[in-house]
């Protein structure tokens, strides 16, 4: 074994951007075209993926059949148009309480979007403000804040945020604060990690050398440097706030009913899951599809955005 | 290296006490414990006397003083639903998540350490391609609608599986899946990356120039070093896996902690939850630094 030398070498410094699955490693160029994005099929259908579930949303209005919200407990748990008992009236068939399925989901997109990208903005907020002063000015606020990382990140996600939805109450807005605070580590710790190294450069010690503020160095030297990571971060991390939306609305914490959420629709169905499949396996599917898209669409963002993997 | 372990055990311990604050000033501020241990109709005079008996008259801090002097022994006190210690009630459960998580590990790793050698070895072809597939499909399957499908086509169309339970090992199978599934494309993911950018560095060339027969290269060259940046990411997901087992236990209803923890959460009993914080932080605490002794058998260069 190893003898104590007092030197580690900090390879899981290096490595505390896969937190979450596969968000990315530094970058330090940005920009992309749409002409890169074209070149590789993946991006393409990911971004046409992220598009279409951007127009359902907008356009959920014109796009379903029914009101979503609209009961007819007549014809409830009716199968879709392609089994023997469906009807034509109901594509997806209904759900428990003879409300459209087809409807609900196109309308569930948009508390999944809204949700997903409101948290990221919010937790990215937080965690790219923290990582920015915690990389700058290091010492003890960033022992502090990096004590505090750890901490939040040693309490298993699901009981934070349960915990928290259950003292704050669910309602949307809640849902996208308790999503922000409990994910903006990830920000934290890639954008401190990028900080670190991008302070010892030597434009950052010339503009404070010329009398640069640290607001200023911060804000015109080392955010643009970091950029590339937030945009690779935040796309990614939107497909996992949308899971995580979804998950926290399957335990029945989420958007209060009747409202769509997808994650409450899964599990609306989960007790007739022998007798109507379809009401579970419809909005899950809804839910693979977007994060699908999201994902290919972030993949390709770090590729692309990250210089070691451009070739 | 002995040193290195104390002192990681020391941080780890700060740790743990800054999540036993975190977790015991978020539940207290959930609500009155009195309001939920007693009968709705009980009269205001005996909710003063019980509240005073419990202590919840106290300051949150001088509570959590009390608290946290009792925990470092292990005391947790009472489950208020089970009326029995929190602490071995959270442990009874333990047993059984450990072999939940143990069994969706292996059956990630036994599906992912091949597909991700092959996927590497044979970059852009067919295979890689189904892996690479498979590894997107996985990443994007929400856990507790993976749940449920699979209850849907093995217990409930097939019948080959059990619903629930945990009578035989059959019982495991769906959990185990449900459980694995995305770390199961995670590792695939990172191994088949982390193997090709390997495979281009110089000292696989050198081994294969004096002469190295290829298994020995891959095995003792190649996989080695490409298993640094998966057994980090390992050690991250453990977490994850565990915290992840809340919900396919929930769904299975598997007796382990994390079925144990959500309907403490559902009824605060709050005693139950600080145990399963503190059982749960403590695994992950433990499980970073065996992943960062880890290192010094992969990598000879870190030193601890």
């Amino acid at each position: 074994m190893a003898r104590s030398e007092g030197k580690v070498i900090k390879h899981r410094a290096v490595d505390t951007e896969h937190t979450l699955p596969h968000i990315a490693l530094s970058a330090r160029s940005s920009g992309v075209t749409l002409s890169q994005l074209l070149q590789s099929g993946t991006a393409t259908i990911g971004a046409a993926i992220v598009l279409v579930v951007i127009a359902v949303a907008v356009f959920a209005p014109v796009l379903s059949p029914h009101d979503p919200l609209q009961q007819d407990i007549l014809n409830r748990l009716q199968a879709p148009a392609w089994e023997q008992s469906g009807s034509s009236k109901h594509l997806l068939g209904t759900d428990t309480l003879g409300r459209d399925l087809l409807s609900r989901i196109l309308y569930g997109s948009r508390i999944s979007l809204l949700v997903g990208i409101a948290a990221v903005v919010l937790s990215g907020g937080f965690g790219i403000t923290l990582g920015l002063v915690s990389g700058y000015y290091g010492r003890r606020v960033d022992s502090l804040l990096g004590r505090i990382a750890e901490i939040q990140l040693s309490i298993p996600f699901l009981v934070l945020a349960i915990s928290v939805v259950a003292i704050i109450g669910p309602s949307l807005v809640n849902l996208i604060i308790v999503l922000a605070v409990t994910t903006w580590v990830l920000y934290f710790r890639v954008v401190r990690g990028e900080v670190l190294s991008v302070r010892e450069e030597e434009y950052v010690a010339a503009a404070g050398v010329i009398g640069g503020s640290n607001l200023r160095i911060i804000i015109k030297h080392i955010l643009p440097n970091v950029s590339a990571s937030i945009i690779v971060i935040g796309t990614l991390l939107v497909a996992n706030m949308i899971i995580f939306e979804a998950s926290l609305s399957f335990l029945g914490l989420g958007v209060p009913r009747p409202a769509p959420a997808w994650g409450r629709m899964v599990a609306d169905g989960r007790e007739y899951i022998g007798t109507a499949w379809w009401i579970s396996t419809f909005p899950g599917l809804a839910i693979l599809f977007t994060v699908l898209g999201v994902n290919l669409l972030g993949d390709w963002l770090r590729d692309t955005l990250d210089p070691k993997h451009s070739l | 290296m002995l040193i290195y372990i104390c002192q990681r055990l020391l941080q780890g311990a700060v740790v743990l006490l800054g999540v036993s604050m975190v977790v015991f000033f978020l539940v207290n501020l959930t609500g009155d414990p009195a309001a939920m241990l007693l009968p709705l109709n009980t009269p205001e005079e005996d909710v003063k006397v019980f509240r005073h008996q419990m202590g919840f008259d106290r300051p949150l801090v001088i509570q959590y003083g009390l608290f946290i002097s009792r925990a470092v022994k292990g005391d947790f006190g009472y489950s208020y639903r089970h009326r029995t210690p929190a602490m071995p009630l959270v442990l009874a459960r333990l047993p059984a998540t450990l072999k939940l998580t143990a069994i969706a590990f292996l059956f990630a790793l036994v599906f992912a350490v091949p597909a991700g050698i092959l996927a590497a070895l044979r970059p852009n072809t067919l295979l890689d391609s189904i892996t690479r597939t498979f590894t997107m499909l996985g990443q994007a399957i929400p856990g507790f609608w993976l749940a449920i499908m699979l209850i849907l086509i093995f217990a409930v169309r097939l019948r080959w599986l059990p619903v629930s339970g945990t009578d035989s090992w059959k019982s495991l199978v769906l959990p185990g899946i449900t459980v694995g599934s995305f770390i199961m494309a995670t590792i695939t993911r990172l191994l088949r990356s982390s193997l090709l950018e390997v495979l281009g560095e110089n000292y696989i060339r050198t081994a294969h120039a004096k002469g190295l027969r290829r298994p020995t290269v891959l095995l003792r060259h190649a996989i080695k070093n490409a298993a640094i940046p998966v057994v980090t990411v390992i050690g991250l997901q453990i977490t994850f896996l565990i915290g992840g087992s809340i919900i396919a236990e929930a769904i299975f209803a598997y007796p382990g902690i994390g079925r144990l923890a959500y309907q403490a959460i559902a009824t605060r009993d709050i005693p139950v939850i600080q145990a399963y914080v503190a059982v749960v932080a403590t695994i992950t605490v433990l499980i970073n630094i065996i992943v960062d002794v880890a290192y010094t058998w992969l990598d000879p260069r870190v030193r601890l």
